[in-house]
């Protein structure tokens, strides 16, 4: 089903100020000799509320530019302008607290913490933010409330990693970056994670950033930036978003 | 609670085993310290209230005869603070049923006073009526070896006459904590008394009226004891004197002083060991939880945790496992300090003595355990914090393994592929093999270090009372005679042999080093009572020259061949009148001094005390006296043992007598019990580190390996060839950490044994083949079952699990 009243408007508005602005970023790697050039000279800009989605293949540098926007990586060269603070700026205490207060995580693996229940891993990021929802309310968000005190390993793939997403929107991120969130899933359990994704993103009013290398999810985005050798190759807006449900692979 | 903490709480229970490996080496580490300090807090500090409250003497004096009225000119010298004479007497004594005679040593109570100094402690009935002639209070371990209470009788040679005493008193003293008769090595409470008697009743039985024989001083705070002793020598050189000593040659004394030297030696060697293999272990764990956990920790600084409290998280779980070694090891440490102690109360006479329980000693112990485990924790630790959380978030790089020389070798091309997975392994982390070996070495080493005891006492017994000593009985007489005491001694009942000897106290000076000793005379060859050369040869005394120890020679910086400088201690005494025709115009005298420069002939071993020997004659010329005894050694007939101690018993000039079988039981009975619960105790401990040891070798190989192995498993091995991966790399380490074990174990005894040596005795290094070879089975045991412990975890691998994890 087509989803008219989201339509790609706030994708790409010409005056709006960017919630993230990146000029010429450049990330290289060295390993003994070699050299790699990760990231070479990206330009973008991510606006709030936006939904953006990075696809290319392994190796093009998505990962690395969500590392660097979520303030675990510093680029090269370039800049990054966050709400008009350069970040490359920030020394590693002021990158802390820009991921502690701004930025929420969700990974390709889950990365949840095995001795801790849903709920704990959830209450490890409300214990240190300011103004989170409580555990239960985030794990309520991603329909876990029935099994808030499971372990990870009791429960599914696709349920670690709605606990994973809860854990990242618990406090309220502006920012939400997920890396291939459904890379490990199938797709049935990947469309239930994106729709779980989808909707407490609109109830916190985030703005997210999803990498994949899955076409087939570019189709919920506002817009979709396409990677190739460590540069955005094309920025596309687009125009009838889907419903996850709607797409599958 | 936070959420990290529960996951703290949660980590631990899953590594429950690994946590209470490191937690119980760690005890022992606190336990190990509480109790060498606690026993040694307790002595130290029981001994000097003791001495305190019953005014215990600095300087201690004996002589022949010296008038009353000295008294005040010794209470003139410079520091002097309290000064009280006395009589004391050497004295056989017959107690009803008990066959051997007893020496006992008779002291006088001043009369309607207590002591100023040297208070009996009186544990039971009262002190001797003034001028009773027949009343003794006496030392309440000799009474309790005999079941002697108050009424009970004895008899006493008393300057050649046999009298019947009343025991009215049972009492303490400082000066008797550990009462060691004549000739013994150990206390024998059946054997040694101490008497104590009314002043005027001594004075009339030993024709001492107004004169005394022993005096005492007490020193004020800050005074020069050297300086005293200088003076009061030459006030007493013309009475008699044999030499003021100070507390460190008073026998007591020194006994205690040699075992409190033991305990700080003890408390030196033994706890760091065992909190340096904790903090291995620590380091050893912690560094493998953080591999386990980097993408956790990359998780917690994405989520926005600071390095800070990421880094203190890890130094809790560590604090958590301090804590309980630290419980376990204070319940330990108090458990053994009061065996420990009660073992002591057993041989050292105190008024009380209970297990220090000084809360400074606890906090000591869980600070340094605490430090430990945070020293073990900080290199791990360290590396959470410079985790960089993009790179902990990815899965680590495969360890890097390359071929090395040895592996090209010909020769190792022909072992199987799991024998090249296990040496791989180890070459691959180098520092935790060498770790994991330097662990299980230092408990092989720990093991060494307490067995080695047995081999050097058999060794001591071997050559002091096999190789050396032959005689049954050692003689004292109660004065000197001539030769022809001997005639008497020899016509005993039951007699076989009888050898003389003559024991003169002397000063010996060698530049600015000087002892007190005595010299022993003896026949140029003596069969009974023999001399043994370093190769533990007998040899034949020289016709001049002095023969003298090891110690001696070391204290005094002698060589054979040196000239040493030799004063005698016992040459002004004096007969009663002509000593008070000198009294008073002592000053004006200038006497001979009896000081003469002796060669050294020879240096030879002995283990116990400070020997000097001298050739019988050779010492009577140098005395310029006749042929002098003043005792003899003595091979009687056990089938006419009976009638040769009534004889003893009978016989008027007779002091003390000392068995020889009787005091090397004795000394085989105490030191066994001593002995065999501190090889007990180590023995445990060093289970626990070898255990601790290689179980979390193995634990954390086998996580690392789990995924190899597993994988093997899949290929077709059996559980056993799986195995015998991982346990070929234990089995290497612990067999190479054998030869470095025994090296250590001989390190740590050499150190323990420097510990043990003092003037009253000194323990040879002995370690034999067979205490190596016992240290490296019980540790090699103790490996094994670690590693059957481990090996039912590798029977248990859930082969899919394991696959599926990422890593």
């Amino acid at each position: 089903m087509k989803n008219s009243a989201v339509q790609s408007a706030a994708a790409g508005r010409a005056g709006a100020t960017p919630l993230f602005s990146a000029r010429d970023v450049t990330k290289v790697y060295r390993t003994g000799d070699v050299e790699v050039r990760a990231l070479n000279g990206v330009d973008l800009d991510l606006y709030e509320h936006e939904i953006l989605v990075l696809l290319g293949p392994s190796g093009s540098g998505k990962s690395t530019l969500l590392n660097i926007l979520g303030g675990l990586d510093h680029p090269t060269a370039g800049s990054i302008v966050f709400r008009d603070e350069e970040l490359t700026q920030f020394d590693e205490e002021a990158l802390t607290d820009y991921r502690r207060r701004h930025v929420g995580f969700v990974f390709q693996f889950y990365n949840l913490v095995p001795s801790l229940t849903a709920r704990e891993n959830v209450e490890l990021v409300t214990e240190i933010a300011e103004n989170a929802m409580t555990p239960e309310e985030a794990l309520q968000l991603v329909g876990l409330e029935e099994r808030m005190d499971h372990f990870p390993s009791q429960m599914s793939g696709g349920e670690q990693q709605r606990v994973a997403i809860a854990r990242a929107i618990a406090k309220r991120p502006e920012v939400l970056l997920c890396d291939e969130p459904t890379g490990a899933l199938d797709s049935k359990t990947g469309i239930l994670v994106l729709e779980a994704l989808l909707a407490v993103s609109r109830s916190v009013d985030t703005t997210m950033v999803i990498i994949t290398h899955n076409a087939a999810i570019q189709r919920i985005a506002h817009r979709v930036a396409f990677f190739a050798d460590g540069r955005i190759t094309e920025v596309k807006a687009i125009e009838e978003r889907l419903q996850p449900s709607d797409i599958s692979w | 609670m936070t959420v990290l903490d529960r996951k703290i709480l949660r980590d631990l229970r899953r590594l429950w085993s690994q946590a209470l490996a490191i937690a119980l080496v760690m005890a022992a580490g606190v336990a190990t310290l509480i109790l060498a300090v606690g026993a040694y807090q307790s002595l130290e500090e029981t001994r000097a209230a003791y001495y305190e409250r019953h005014s215990f003497a600095d300087v201690f004096a004996e002589l022949t005869r010296a008038p009353d009225h000295l008294t005040q000119r010794i209470e003139r010298i410079d520091g002097v603070v309290a000064v009280e004479t006395r009589i004391s007497e050497s004295a056989i004594l017959d107690v009803l049923g008990f066959e051997p005679p007893v020496t006992g040593l008779v002291l006088s109570l001043p009369d309607h006073r207590m002591p100023r100094l040297n208070r009996p402690y009186l544990r039971m009935g009262r002190f001797p009526d003034a001028g009773s002639p027949s009343e003794a209070t006496v030392n309440e371990a000799f009474a309790n070896a005999h079941g002697l209470t108050i009424g009970s009788t004895f008899s006493a040679i008393l300057n050649g006459r046999k009298r019947k005493l009343t025991i009215v008193g049972l009492v303490l003293s400082p000066e008797f904590i550990y009462a060691i008769g004549p000739g013994d090595l150990v206390p024998d409470n059946r054997r040694f008394a101490v008497i104590w008697m009314s002043r005027t009743t001594l004075e009339d039985i030993f024709d001492l009226e107004g004169a005394f024989n022993a005096v005492a001083l007490k020193l004020s705070h800050g005074a020069s004891e050297q300086s005293v002793i200088e003076q009061l020598d030459n006030m007493l050189e013309r009475y008699g004197g044999s030499g003021a000593t100070g507390r460190a040659d008073q026998l007591s004394h020194a006994f205690l002083d040699a075992e409190l030297k033991q305990l700080r030696a003890l408390a030196r060697i033994i706890p760091p060991i065992f909190l340096f293999v904790s903090a291995f272990l620590i380091n050893m764990t912690l560094t493998r939880l953080i591999a386990l956990e980097r993408e956790q920790i990359g998780l917690l600084k994405a989520l926005g945790y600071e390095k800070l409290p990421i880094a203190f998280h890890y130094m809790k779980l560590v604090a958590v496992i301090a804590f309980f070694g630290i419980v376990i090891g204070i319940a330990l440490g108090t458990r053994f300090g009061q065996g420990l102690t009660r073992l002591y109360s057993e041989f050292f006479n105190f008024p009380f003595l209970v297990f220090a329980r000084d809360p400074a000693i606890y906090l000591l112990s869980a600070a340094v355990c605490l430090a430990a485990a945070a020293a073990g924790a900080a290199r791990a630790v360290f590396a959470v914090v410079r985790l960089d959380p993009v790179v902990a978030m990815k899965p680590p790089a495969p360890p890097r393994y390359r071929r090395t020389w040895s592996e090209r070798h010909a020769l190792l091309r022909h072992l199987s592929q799991m024998t090249v997975i296990s040496i791989r392994h180890i070459i691959r982390w180098p520092v935790r093999a060498a770790f994991t070996t330097l662990g299980v070495a230092l408990a092989c080493a720990l093991l060494v270090v307490s067995l080695f005891s047995f081999d050097s006492i058999e060794h001591m017994i071997d050559v002091s009372f096999f190789i050396a000593q032959r005689q049954d009985a050692t003689l004292t007489l109660a004065e000197r005679s001539d030769q022809r005491v001997m005639h008497s001694i020899a016509n005993l009942p039951g007699v076989m042999r009888a050898e003389p000897f003559r024991s003169v106290p002397v000063r010996m000076r060698n530049g600015q080093h000087e002892k007190l000793l005595s010299i022993q005379g003896k026949p140029r060859r003596p069969a009974l009572s023999r001399v043994i050369d370093l190769d533990l040869n007998p040899v034949s005394l020289p016709g001049e020259g002095l023969v003298i120890d090891e110690r001696v020679a070391q204290v005094l910086h002698l060589r054979r061949g040196d000239f040493v400088e030799v004063e005698f201690l016992d040459g002004r005494k004096r007969a009663p009148r002509m000593m008070a025709q000198l009294d008073g115009h002592a000053d004006e005298m200038q006497l001979p001094t009896s000081r003469v420069y002796v060669p050294i002939a020879d240096v030879i071993r002995s283990y116990f005390g400070l020997s000097a020997f001298m050739e019988i004659s050779a010492l009577g010329r140098l005395r310029g006296e006749g042929p002098v005894v003043n005792g003899a050694f003595v091979q009687y007939d056990r089938n006419r043992q009976t009638e040769f101690f009534a004889a003893i018993k009978d016989t008027p000039e007779m002091a003390g007598i000392g068995l020889r079988s009787v005091s090397l039981s004795k000394f085989r009975e105490t030191l066994e019990k001593n002995i065999d619960m501190m090889v007990t105790i180590y023995a445990a401990l060093a289970i626990i580190v070898a255990v601790g040891v290689v179980y979390n070798s193995a634990r954390i190989q086998l996580s690392e390996q789990a995924r190899e192995l597993a994988s093997l498993r899949v290929l077709g091995f059996t559980r056993a060839e799986v195995s015998r991966v991982l346990v070929l790399e234990l089995a290497i380490l612990v067999i190479l950490a054998q030869p470095l074990g025994w090296v250590l174990g001989y390190a740590f005894s050499w150190l323990t044994i420097q510990g043990f040596s003092s003037d009253l005795y000194r323990a040879p290094l002995i370690i034999n083949l067979a205490t190596y070879a016992w240290s490296s089975i019980v540790v090699g045991s103790a490996a094994i079952l670690a590693a059957l412990l481990v090996r039912r975890r590798i029977d248990k691998l859930d082969l899919i699990a394991v696959l599926k994890t990422r890593e």
